[in-house]
């Protein structure tokens, strides 16, 4: 197939460039406008005079014209059909292709190009499973205490009369391994858990979202002095057009909703005034008395505020009525899950079931640390009479301040995979941690 | 007199298993826990067999079994290698190196006693 085959794709875009109606180029090359039209959607070949004619009247060289810029593009294309493990493509039309749909022609070679940088991310995974240090040791770690408990407890249940000394030791010895395995185990799943943290790239704009936030710890100087309500739009403008971690269309429109509504939050709720009314009433409903703002707002200007101001570091977590999470600033020691559904014990998946209805309660995590917190189900905008209210639960969560009775607290755990608690009446997967 | 067995492994609970299970076969065991001087204490205590992990502090089981194979006087010595991984490359590094046998952890403990028995015969 000639290279010539999107000459007319070129010549219509030469032609547009220039700001040449399609009759003014037919005149000037001495053809009619309606085999101008057939010639720029690559219906009919040219070459000799009509083209020198055409070339001229757009003022380029001939070969402007026969060669373009879409080589890259056939190329992607010659080696998606070169991968392909069935000789389907008609790669002899590969030219026509681009020329009749170039939006499915950019697609197909976006897709290949996405399925090698993925290639290559499996690659390197599989590399560093094989080679990383760390896992490599934790491996031999975890391997070597099942060798010795395998090994222990088959003395202790084929050997015949042990004598006492050695069962007693024997029984301390798979004492010590086991604890050495839980830890161990609890160790390499951490460690993939920052894994995917931090070398993953983004797969939803939410995760995109999520990323920038954290990387900011959730607060934003821009947004905390604006002058006024005039001046919310330019500022988020101007951060989203500076945020790389925003770089598709989805996230910057997420990132415009979220960061205004934190901007008006932060206009009517200055951080210091609200850190001040913390440190004297740490309650978010006795604040949103105060302050006249709702729950769900004033505990996510909560969640904003650096802790440094407040005297103490608070996190939030919100969820849709399906159980999604759609924000997610963790507390230090109190895990959450990146992907799949979190621990459905969590205050914040029970108070969708009495929207509207303020709790406060004191949870306990899988190593026994304590957090505070308040949660509540709201209705998100306004519902109208033929449409029902669409729900959102959110829970701030604080470190424990005694303010609850210690035997209170709700033992929850992050999500089922990783959870050590046995018999949990929630669990919906076996745990890895009890296998 | 009985044979005896050296045990160079760094995991004292592993030691303590695979001594008991050697011992009461009438072996006699001794054990070593760091890489970096385990050529001299094979050298010293000249077992009849070793058993050698492949992860050890300070200095790889690998390279101990080169330094050994190197010696004219512990080149024919049977070497058990234990690891934790079981992975074709280092077995065939061992293997290269003159191993007598792989084995993988997790192991039975019959498997070990079983390897023994083949390499240097009856207690």
């Amino acid at each position: 197939m000639p290279k010539t085959a999107l000459m007319g794709s070129r010549i219509r875009e030469r032609r547009q460039v220039l700001g040449m109606k399609q009759a003014e180029l037919a005149r000037a090359a001495g053809i009619s406008a309606s085999y101008l039209n057939l010639i720029e959607h690559n219906r009919r070949k040219i070459g000799g005079k009509v083209l020198l004619g055409i070339a001229q009247a757009l003022q380029v060289d001939v070969t402007a014209l026969t060669e373009g810029a879409e080589e890259a593009l056939l190329d992607a294309l010659r080696e998606a059909a070169a991968v392909s493990r069935r000789d389907e493509a008609e790669t002899d039309r590969m030219e026509e292709f681009v020329a009749r749909f170039p939006g499915w022609a950019q697609l197909v070679a976006a897709q290949r190009r996405r399925i090698l940088s993925q290639d290559r991310s499996i690659a390197a995974l599989n590399d560093r499973l094989t080679h990383d240090p760390v896992l490599s040791e934790a491996m031999h770690d975890i391997l070597s205490t099942v060798t010795a408990i395998r090994s222990t407890v088959s003395i202790l249940a084929e050997t015949p009369e042990l004598e006492a000394v050695w069962r007693d030791r024997f029984l301390r010895n798979l004492q010590e391994e086991s604890t050495r395995l839980v830890d161990g185990s609890q160790s390499l799943v951490s460690y993939f858990e920052d894994q995917v943290r931090t070398d993953t790239p983004f797969t939803t704009p939410l995760e995109a979202l999520e990323v920038f936030l954290a990387r900011r710890d959730f607060h934003l100087p821009d947004l905390e002095t604006l002058a006024g309500p005039e001046a919310v739009a330019p500022a988020v403008e101007a951060l989203l057009e500076a945020a790389e971690e925003l770089n598709t269309p989805q996230a910057r429109a997420l990132g415009q909703t979220y960061l205004t509504r934190y901007a008006r939050l932060a206009l009517r709720l200055p951080a210091d005034r609200i850190a001040a009314l913390w440190r004297e009433t740490p309650d978010p409903g006795a604040l949103a008395r105060q302050t006249r703002f709702g729950l769900a707002d004033i505990m996510l200007r909560l969640a904003l505020v650096p802790a440094e101001a407040l005297g103490t570091r608070l996190g939030l977590v919100i969820c849709d009525a399906a159980g999604a999470l759609l924000f997610r600033k963790v507390p230090d020691g109190f895990p959450v899950p990146r992907f799949g559904a979190a621990c459905a014990v969590w205050p914040l998946f029970q108070a969708l079931s009495r929207p509207t209805i303020p709790a406060h309660a004191l949870v306990e995590t899988p190593p026994g640390r304590r957090f505070e917190t308040w949660t509540v189900a709201t209705p998100e905008g306004i519902a109208g009479f033929d449409t029902p209210p669409v729900f959102r639960a959110a829970m701030l969560i604080g470190p424990d301040t005694g303010a609850l009775p210690p035997e209170s607290a709700a033992p929850v755990g992050t999500t089922c995979r990783i959870c050590p608690r046995p018999g949990c009446a929630a669990r919906r997967e076996p745990s890895i941690l009890l296998e | 007199m009985a044979k005896t067995v050296l045990l160079v492994e760094d995991e004292p609970n592993i030691v303590e298993a695979i001594g008991f299970i050697l011992s009461r076969s009438g072996y006699q065991v001794h054990s070593h826990g760091d890489g970096a001087t385990a050529v001299q204490t094979v050298r010293r205590e000249a077992p009849d067999m070793l058993i050698l992990d492949l992860m050890l502090p300070n200095r790889g089981g690998l390279e101990i079994l080169r330094d050994l194979r190197a010696d004219p006087d512990l080149k024919s010595l049977p070497v058990l290698m234990l690891t934790a991984r079981g992975q074709k490359k280092d077995r065939e590094q061992a293997e290269l190196f003159g191993v007598s046998a792989f084995m993988s952890k997790p192991f039975a403990n019959g498997d070990v006693l079983e390897r023994v028995r083949a390499l240097i015969g009856e207690a």
